[in-house]
């Protein structure tokens, strides 16, 4: 157990410092950011100083090692573009993104937990076949194009939800949230639904073969038997059955949920963390980009590691396997 | 003994040419068994005959700013425009240009990322895989963890991830001109994981047969044995994988380019068309928008379902 945990923990700390090599040599090798950050009318002076500023005319292992010393305490310099610390435009950016991905992320697992069940119980009914043969259209419809689609719908056509923007937010302490203003709400309802989708009908087809599988076992058989409403066998009996492996892939699902924000934040102009990567992206603002790299590593890693952590904890079949293999 | 002595008497049947052979083949018969697989391998067919042929069917060239009349712009389809009463199929964006024509020139681009990304994913993928499979011991170790850990992460973020990097280290004045290169490698890079599992399992179950042996006896070295006898033999699951890649680099690239970091607006692929088309989605002019996307969902959609036929057919095992 022990030398697992330890393996695990080595081989994500490993992750993270290669990752970390490759953002700061971005950092050291990508032409001269000074000539991003200075127009036309500058002087040596001006050069001068912003480099000194930067800590650009240091030697490479003193740059590294104030670039790991940074990165660990959430320092990432300043960007180029904004000429702001790069943590402060993170911290405002990311309620944006995480209110986005909470909103889908509950979307995703009502909404699935729910048609999933009712396509199972009702396996050959008109509406669930129509609920699976649409599921496997949203499926193959790219993400961006989703977007589109809805916009088309239900702004320029019935022009009932914007298409762009977080609405009016509130302040609470350091955190601008959209739940609280009726704009902020609405604004919420198209970019949601795109982002969540995808997982919406991964969960709703996970949970309709668990739960066909599920229906099949003796135990329900026998609490039919016992004059159990029908209700109560399909929820109380049958799904409780199916979540394991339900929440076990909704872990996972929770970092792809973030990396897709970009492509959503993207077509509807949501002012969150992956709209500023893909700008950062058009415009090599280096020291943001770095930052995000290293921020979504971070966050695959340590998922990662807790899934794997809690699939040890759960299931002692693999711990025989695991001291056996490698 | 006599039976045999007698059959080599008898006159020798004709050999059957290939083509006959492959009439006879299962292959055939379940091709020709499902209407979905002729469909979409016809729908593939056309649009990568009119993406290579675009020079010859395009009635414009939507590159070429001679042939452009800012007065043509804004065409609805089929209908003569207002000021020349020039007539296009599609219609015409805000420069005039043809649509029909953009997207022909855009699908070219579209597949060919989609195609060079997908080859260089599989002789990579399937060169780790072979190593792997085949040396093991820490070789296998370090190529197989990388794979995990790039499996943990989404394709496309790697592939973003991998633009962005390369981008920053393209000098500037030739980051128009890598782009495409660059989002070739970074699609690539994102693809290979698959093709290496694939591999280094069937070369595992591969080595320990006899004519690997037999090779072996004979004297062939390491590289021989896994390019001439070992990867001839582990090829038919990798050729269903890259059909299946090459929808998804196709649509990987389409989201990339749609994104503003992939395709650059000199060099507009289906992706970039629609970044532009979705522009004037408020302003009425909806066929800038709808005709490279139908175009894209055709291409990703029917290339997809050939895959997933070719894997039914060709290998149950994999589904």
């Amino acid at each position: 157990m022990l030398a697992f945990v330890i393996r695990r923990v080595f081989q994500s700390v490993l992750v993270l410092l290669v990752v970390g090599l490759v953002a700061f040599s971005m950092f050291r090798f990508v032409g001269d950011p000074i000539d991003n950050m200075l127009g036309q009318e500058r002087t040596q002076a001006d050069i001068d100083r912003l480099r000194a500023d930067l800590g650009l005319d240091q030697p490479f292992v003193v740059q590294y090692f104030k670039f790991l010393e940074g990165a660990v305490q959430g320092n990432f310099g300043v960007s180029y573009r904004q000429g702001r610390p790069v943590a402060t435009i993170i911290a405002e950016r990311a309620p944006a993104t995480l209110e986005l991905a909470a909103v889908s992320g509950f979307l995703a697992i009502s909404i699935g937990i729910g048609l999933g069940v009712f396509t199972a119980i009702r396996r050959d009914g008109i509406a669930s076949n129509i609920i699976m043969t649409v599921s496997l259209i949203g499926v193959s419809l790219p993400t961006f194009l989703i977007g589109i689609l809805l916009i088309y719908i239900f702004s320029v056509e019935l022009d009932l939800l914007p298409s762009f923007g977080r609405g009016d937010t509130v302040m609470i302490g350091g955190w601008s949230t959209g739940f609280l203003t009726e704009s902020g709400l609405k604004a919420l309802i198209l970019p949601s639904i795109t982002l969540g989708l995808y997982q919406m009908t991964l969960i709703m087809r996970l949970v309709r073969s668990e739960m066909l599988e599920v229906l099949r076992q003796d135990y329900i058989r026998f609490a039919r038997a016992r004059g159990l409403r029908e209700r109560s066998v399909n929820f109380r009996h049958a799904l409780k059955n199916t979540l394991v492996p339900v929440i076990t892939v909704t872990g996972l699902q929770l970092g792809s949920i973030i990396a897709f924000a970009i492509i959503t934040e993207t077509v509807f102009q949501w002012p969150g963390v992956g709209l500023l990567f893909i700008n950062a992206i058009q415009f090599v603002d280096i020291p943001v980009m770095a930052a995000y790299l290293m921020l979504i590593s971070v966050m695959f890693v340590a998922i990662n590691l807790i899934v794997d952590l809690l699939y040890f904890a759960i299931d002692p079949r693999l711990r025989a396997d695991r001291a056996g293999a490698h | 003994m006599a039976e045999l002595s007698s059959e080599t008497t008898r006159p020798q049947p004709a050999e059957p040419s290939a083509w006959a052979r492959f009439r006879a083949s299962d292959f055939y018969w379940k091709f020709r068994r499902s209407p979905v697989a002729m469909v979409s391998f016809a729908v593939t067919v056309l649009l990568v005959m009119s993406a290579l042929l675009a020079p010859l069917i395009a009635p414009y060239d939507p590159f070429d700013p001679g042939s452009l009349n800012l007065m043509n712009g804004f065409s609805a389809p089929m209908q003569p425009n207002a000021f020349t009463g020039e007539t296009f199929w599609l219609g015409t964006d805000d420069q005039g240009r043809d649509v029909f024509s953009t997207i022909l020139y855009g699908m070219r681009i579209s597949l060919f990322v989609g195609f060079a990304a997908v080859m260089f994913a599989m002789t990579l993928g399937v060169l780790l895989g072979l190593v792997a499979g085949y040396v093991g011991g820490w070789t296998e170790t370090i190529i197989m963890r990388v794979a995990d850990v790039q499996l943990t992460f989404p394709s496309i973020l790697v592939a973003m991830l991998i633009f962005g990097v390369a981008k920053g280290f393209t000098p500037i004045e030739y980051r128009d001109q890598m782009a495409i290169w660059v989002l070739i490698i970074a699609i690539g890079l994102s693809d290979w994981v698959q093709f290496a599992r694939v591999v280094r399992g069937a070369t595992l179950v591969e080595k320990n047969k006899e004519y690997v042996q037999a090779a072996k006896l004979i004297g062939r070295r390491g590289p021989a044995i896994m390019l001439r006898h070992i990867l001839p033999n582990v090829m038919s699951p990798v050729l269903v994988i890259a059909t299946i890649s090459l929808a998804l680099a196709i649509i990987a690239e389409a989201t990339l380019s749609f994104l503003g970091v992939g395709a650059p607006p000199t060099q507009p692929s289906l992706g970039t068309l629609i970044r532009i088309g979705q522009g004037f989605l408020f302003s009425g002019e909806w066929w800038i928008l709808l005709f490279p996307a139908a175009t894209l969902l055709a291409l990703a959609l029917s290339v997809n379902l050939l895959g997933d036929w070719l894997r039914d057919a060709l290998n149950p095992r994999l589904k």
